[in-house]
C-alpha cells in the first residue's frame, strides 16, 4: 500500500506558511499588510517565514511604492501551487484512510 | 516520518486552510439586516413617489390640463425622491454589515471588501449613467426596468466577492427587469417588488442562514 504520507511537504507543517499558502491560492496578488491581517501574526514571525517560501520557490515577490511607502506582494508560483496542490492531497487521503 | 501527524490533525488543516481560503477572498460580513434596510427604504420611496404621481394626475383632474411646468417639477421631485432613498438605504445597510463585520473582529475595508465594492459599483454606475442618458432624451419609461437589470447585474457579479446567495437575488432582479419590459407604465409596481420585497426576503433569509 503506498504510505499517504509521502505527499506531504514538510514546509507546511507550520500553520502560518500554511495560511499564506493558503491566502495565495486563491488570491493572485496579496499585500504584507493584508497577509498580517488575514493570519493574525505580528510582522516579525510572518517575515520569517515568507522568507522560507521564497527560498524555496513557492511564492514570489514584488517590491512596490505607493507614493513613498514601500509595498510588498506576494503571489504564488506554479511550483508553490503544485506544492500545496500536493500536500493538500495527502491531507485528504490520511483523513480517507481513517475512515 | 513526523510523530506529530495524526490524521486528527490533517482534519484540521484541510478545515484551517478552507476557512482561510473562503475568509481570504470573500467579504463574508455582509449582514442580512442590510438587505430588510434597503427594502423597507426602497418600499417608502415608492410610497412617497405613488402619492406624487397621484396628486399629479389629481390635478390633472381638476384643471382638465397639465402644464408643462408642473410635469417638470414633477419629474425633479421623483428623482429627489430616489436619490434620498439610495443615500438613506445605502446608509442604513452600510451600518448593519459594519456592526455585523465589527462583530466577527473583521476589518470593514480589506482587500475582500475593496474588491467586491469595485466589482459591485461598475454595472451599477454604467447603469446609472446609461439612465442618466435616457432621461435627457426624456425617455423614461424604461427607468424602472433599466435599474432592476443593472442593479441584478451588479448583484451577479458581485456574488463572486462575498456570500455567493446572493446570485439569486440577482437573477429575481433581471427576470423581474425584463418582465417589467413588457409591463412598461408599471415601473413603480416592479420597482416596489424588485428593490422592496425582494431585498426584505431575501434579507429575512440570509439572517436565519448566517446570523441567527
Amino acid at each position: 500500500m503506498k504510505n499517504p504520507i509521502t505527499g506531504l511537504n514538510k514546509i507546511f507543517d507550520n500553520r502560518i506558511r500554511l495560511g499564506v499558502m493558503s491566502v495565495l491560492m486563491v488570491n493572485e496578488e496579496i499585500s504584507f499588510n493584508d497577509l498580517k491581517q488575514l493570519l493574525e501574526v505580528t510582522d516579525g514571525n510572518l517575515a520569517t517565514h515568507l522568507v522560507t517560501l521564497e527560498e524555496n520557490g513557492f511564492i514570489k515577490v514584488h517590491k512596490g511604492f505607493i507614493g513613498r511607502k514601500t509595498n510588498t506582494t506576494y503571489s504564488i508560483t506554479r511550483t508553490g501551487e503544485k506544492a500545496f496542490t500536493d500536500h493538500v492531497a495527502a491531507l485528504e487521503n490520511m483523513i480517507k484512510g481513517i475512515r | 516520518m513526523d510523530a506529530h501527524i495524526q490524521p486528527s490533525g490533517s482534519l484540521q488543516d484541510i478545515k484551517d486552510i478552507r476557512r482561510i481560503m473562503e475568509r481570504s477572498s470573500r467579504f463574508l460580513s455582509l449582514s442580512g439586516l442590510s438587505g430588510v434596510a434597503a427594502g423597507v427604504c426602497a418600499i417608502a420611496g415608492a410610497v412617497v413617489g405613488n402619492s406624487m404621481l397621484k396628486s399629479y394626475y389629481g390635478t390633472y383632474d381638476s384643471a382638465g390640463y397639465f402644464s408643462g411646468d408642473d410635469f417638470s417639477k414633477l419629474k425633479l421631485r421623483l428623482l429627489g425622491v430616489a436619490l434620498a432613498v439610495f443615500v438613506i438605504a445605502f446608509v442604513s445597510s452600510y451600518y448593519f454589515t459594519w456592526r455585523k463585520a465589527k462583530k466577527q473582529g473583521v476589518p470593514m475595508w480589506d482587500h475582500t471588501s475593496r474588491r467586491l465594492a469595485w466589482n459591485m459599483m461598475l454595472p451599477l454606475f454604467t447603469g446609472a449613467a446609461f439612465i442618466l442618458g435616457m432621461l435627457r432624451y426624456d425617455v423614461w419609461m424604461f427607468v424602472a426596468p433599466a435599474s432592476l437589470i443593472f442593479y441584478g447585474l451588479a448583484l451577479v457579479n458581485a456574488s463572486k466577492y462575498t456570500l455567493s446567495d446572493i446570485r439569486y437575488l440577482g437573477y429575481f432582479e433581471i427576470l423581474l427587469g425584463i418582465l417589467n419590459m413588457f409591463f412598461i407604465g408599471y415601473g413603480l409596481w416592479f420597482w416596489a417588488i424588485g428593490f422592496g420585497v425582494l431585498h426584505i426576503i431575501y434579507g429575512v433569509v440570509m439572517w436565519y442562514k448566517y446570523e441567527k
